[in-house]
């Protein structure tokens, strides 16, 4: 339905349930993908699948050196970034009275500073060529909040915060910055609650189902399309109607 | 005309993209030449590049024209 040929993106945690999906779904339209992520094994075999167009980028995001070394290295491989993914995340759940700084520095590194990181890198080459488009991949709890996930929440409703100032900083160049919010999602990320916890959490959403990785991809296609030009600084809330903000 | 200068002209006309017969010393980025605050940010980095030079914010503000440029980068390449 979108046309992405003759663009560039990268995607990190691209060997991640959601971050394949986007990675395949933006290769489907025509993008050459450049897919980041730790585990390099796994990211060959997301490579395998999509074929030509999709390059190997294995990269540690907690630091700031590994930001920066990964769009060199996209830019060597692929010449230009067009579309930046920021879906890299990982959580450290525990209650607040019981968690520690390293559980939250982890959490706000990879999660929130790697993104502005990776933006502010791939933004001059936007600005240059007058097209970006940067998005987030928030979570509907940075808005909800949620017990357990202080540190997760805080992450993605900064990653928010962050995309509304870019967006203002970077429209007048043809650049848009927006997020997309999953709910709960069908991924490893989620398997790990209880059958007992699933049957409430269902409750709670209209749909009466998880979300699936590519109803997320989807959305992140449409942001980086052409036709989602005049949309910036938006969060798209993808959640099966559990929170409708 | 200086080495500099002429660098600096160049950037000017290729950044902004106006005629190159606007960028004369006294002119305004942003008055003379239609130059928006990112733009000001991308010249700033622009010459950074060239010069090889590290431009603070505090000295970033007080370059306002293209003399303002030239005078600065030769200060700090003297």
């Amino acid at each position: 339905m979108f046309d992405l040929t003759g663009k560039f993106a990268l995607v990190t945690g691209a060997s991640g349930g959601i971050g394949q999906s986007i990675a395949k779904q933006l290769a489907a339209a025509g993008a050459k993908v450049g897919l980041s992520g730790t585990r390099v094994e796994a990211l060959e075999a997301v490579k395998a699948e999509i074929g030509e167009g999709a390059f190997v980028l294995p990269a540690n995001l907690a630091t700031a050196e590994g930001a920066e070394q990964l769009v060199r290295d996209a830019e060597a491989a692929m010449g230009q970034v067009d579309i930046l993914v920021n879906n890299a995340g990982l959580t450290r759940d525990t209650l607040a009275m019981r968690m520690k700084d390293e559980d939250w520095d982890t959490v706000l590194d990879v999660n929130l500073t790697a993104a502005f990181r990776l933006s502010r890198a791939v933004m001059r080459g936007m600005m240059k060529r007058r097209w970006g488009r940067i998005i987030g991949i928030t979570s509907i709890v940075g808005v909800t909040g949620n017990p357990g996930q202080t540190n997760y929440a805080a992450s993605k409703a900064g990653m928010i915060g962050m995309s509304k100032s870019l967006a203002q900083e970077l429209a007048s160049r043809g650049i848009t910055v927006n997020c997309v919010a999953p709910g709960f999602i069908d991924t490893p990320m989620t398997h790990v609650l209880s059958d007992d916890q699933k049957t409430r959490l269902l409750g709670g959403i209209p749909a009466g189902r998880l979300g699936t990785p590519e109803d997320i991809a989807a959305s992140v296609v449409y942001l980086a399309s052409e036709e989602a030009a005049y949309m910036t600084g938006q969060t798209l809330h993808v959640n099966g109607g559990m929170a409708m903000i | 005309m200086s080495d500099i200068a002429e660098r600096v002209k160049n950037i000017v006309v290729d950044h902004l993209g106006v005629e190159a017969s606007k960028v004369t010393e006294n002119a305004s980025f942003i008055d003379d030449l239609g130059a928006d605050s990112l733009d000001t940010v991308e010249l700033v980095m622009a010459f950074e590049e060239e010069f090889g030079v590290e431009i603070s914010d505090d000295a970033a503000e007080k370059i306002l024209t293209v003399k303002d440029a030239i005078d600065y980068i030769q200060s700090q390449q003297g």
